[in-house]
């Protein structure tokens, strides 16, 4: 039997090891114990987000599952010889390592897949501390009373008198300061133990709304059936901003679903490939919709991950779903080389790009993008524009097949350095 | 813009006062604290607490130094410096920057900006008195 074709039973096989019965591990990823039954069985065949979901619930690599172990250690270690500086490893003789030294190679897979994690932490709190406005004022509030604080404090401190009235004005002063101190600390400790408890970083109300988004799966199958947007609940979401802007994308989502039904849809998907400019042709739809579309259809008729950006004209990010291996920064200051944003300077015009982004494992992705005028409704009026990118991740056994073009994810963790487009030097250029 | 040194100090003693220092901060009490150990100095201290047209106000006020904070309502300390550094006449102005965020980034940014001193918060007293007085001790001598 081929190689891929033994995926399930490499599955049954590592949640043998994990000690997981058949029923937890469907409940786990959201499937039926019977259908995860033929998958192990190699009577389905089995790919994109639910292939990476059940590698995530096994804790291991997807290609681990797909390619098995030699295979996944041999790719691990090529990935780490692209990714080294200044130092030329003999990759013509990797099979040669691993099959020699196949605990040291392990070693060697391990320790790069440990840095690409620890870089993904450097490069989300750095995001974080950077971009997350509430954590960045609160944190400036504090060293700025503690910084007040401490000076007025050393001048009274100091040997000698000094005018009553600066004395009066400066206890006033540390009184004052104190009682915003007390009340600016509890205030960034109760952000942080919220933010720790969820594992998650809702500090903005996109924040919240992309969460909500998330947990729905970014399909809602009573806007599918027509009913109204007030049909779903935004009672999760915390803050009105919140469900101000979960409303709007989802009155965007309805006009979709009516312009596109999900029937209308399914009927033009092809199994092995996606080309959302036929889909908009077949069905009359404009390209725009077709990307949104897209990246909310169920896991049944679109078994693969897909990604989507929205953004306005000024570059910031309306919207986002994110695809495993493509990093979207949490706030704004995205790399401009996005097919996302090329789509702004070509206005109606569809795009597509083969990107890989710099500084991952060498995954490759279809991008599809365009940018299209808001509803103009007065006579002269400027039209506001708008860009969608769908996101596809593209079969590793095609990598390589087209000249991707390499993009970023923000220039903070983005480790090319001859880049026309950088604006500000990399944390990660030092040899990170 | 608020005033110069305050009339708690005698007269004779404001008369002789001609190095001028400009505080752009928007924490009053730091400003407050700030004015009163450098107008004990000697100096003249005025204060402006936007970021919006801190660059007209350095311009049109001319001070021997300036005191700038990173984090400014309107405009970032950053970019002020910037646009200043551009201006004729402004390139050796002597700028301390304070700032909240102390990482080795946001030093090479201001650097790169242009600025003659770093000091993240919260500073001792000791170290902003030293560091006006190196600035302008090396700003008289260049």
């Amino acid at each position: 039997m081929a190689r891929d074709t033994l995926t399930g039973s490499r599955i049954r096989e590592r949640r043998l090891i994990a000690g997981l019965r058949q029923a937890d591990l469907a409940r786990n990823v959201g499937i039926s114990p019977s259908y995860l039954n033929l998958i192990e069985h190699n009577r389905r065949r089995i790919g994109g987000k639910l292939l990476v979901d059940i590698a995530s619930a096994l804790s291991v690599e997807p290609s681990m599952l797909t390619e098995g172990a030699e295979a996944a250690l041999i790719a691990a270690l090529r990935e780490a010889a692209a990714d080294a500086t200044n130092v030329q490893a003999e990759t013509d003789r990797v099979d040669e390592f691993a099959g020699r030294f196949p605990g040291w190679a392990s070693v060697l897979a391990q320790t790069h897949r440990r840095i690409g994690s620890l870089e993904r932490t450097v490069e989300t709190l750095s995001d974080r501390l950077t971009h997350d406005p509430h954590l960045a004022s609160s944190l400036h509030e504090v060293l700025s009373t503690a910084a007040a604080i401490r000076s007025t404090a050393a001048i009274l401190a100091e040997p000698g008198e000094i005018e009553p009235e600066w004395r009066d004005r400066f206890h006033r002063n540390i009184h004052q300061d104190a009682e915003r101190l007390a009340e600016s600390s509890r205030a960034l400790v109760g952000y942080l133990d919220e933010s720790e408890a969820e594992d998650d970083h809702r500090g903005v109300p996109m924040e919240q709304v992309e969460a909500f988004f998330a947990a729905h799966g970014y399909h809602f199958p009573q806007i599918e059936d027509g009913e109204e947007v007030a049909s779903v609940a935004l009672d999760d979401l915390e803050s009105s901003a919140a469900r101000l802007i979960a409303r709007r994308v989802l009155e965007e989502y309805a006009a979709d679903a009516r312009a596109l039904p999900l029937q209308a849809l399914a009927a033009e998907l092809r199994d092995d490939e996606i080309d959302p400019l036929q889909l908009a042709v077949r069905t009359g739809v404009d390209f725009a919709t077709v990307l949104r579309r897209l990246a909310c259809l169920p896991e049944s008729l679109m078994p693969r991950a897909t990604g989507l950006v929205l953004c306005d004209a000024s570059g910031s990010i309306l919207f986002r779903k994110s695809v495993p291996g493509f990093a979207l920064p949490r706030h704004g200051e995205s790399c401009p080389l996005w097919p996302l944003f090329t789509a702004l300077n070509r206005p109606l015009v569809p795009i597509r790009r083969r990107v890989a982004q710099m500084g991952r494992a060498a995954a490759e992705f279809d991008c599809y993008a365009i940018a299209w005028p808001q509803k103009v409704t007065e006579f002269d009026a400027d039209p506001i524009y708008r860009s969608a990118m769908l996101i596809l991740p593209v079969d590793s056994a095609d990598f390589g097949r087209l000249n991707a073009q390499q993009v970023g994810s923000s220039c903070r963790i983005c480790p090319k350095s001859d880049c026309a487009a950088r604006r500000e030097p990399s944390i990660l250029s030092e040899g990170f | 813009m608020t005033g110069g040194p305050d009339a708690a100090w005698p007269r004779e003693e404001r008369a002789r006062m001609s190095r001028k220092v400009l505080l752009i901060e928007d924490e009053p009490n730091i400003t407050e604290a700030i004015r009163f150990l450098l107008t004990r100095e000697g100096w003249q201290v005025e204060t402006h607490a936007e970021g919006t047209d801190a660059v007209e106000v350095i311009v049109a006020s001319r001070p021997d130094l300036v005191i700038l904070d990173v984090m400014l309502p309107g405009k970032s300390g950053m970019d002020i410096l910037r646009d200043l550094r551009e201006l004729e006449g402004m390139s050796k102005l002597p700028v301390l920057m304070l700032t909240a965020r102390g990482q080795l980034r946001d030093r090479e940014m201001a650097e790169k900006a242009g600025v003659s001193r770093f000091m993240t918060k919260p500073f001792s007293n000791t170290e902003v008195l030293t560091a006006v007085r190196d600035l302008h001790a090396q700003a008289s001598q260049g």
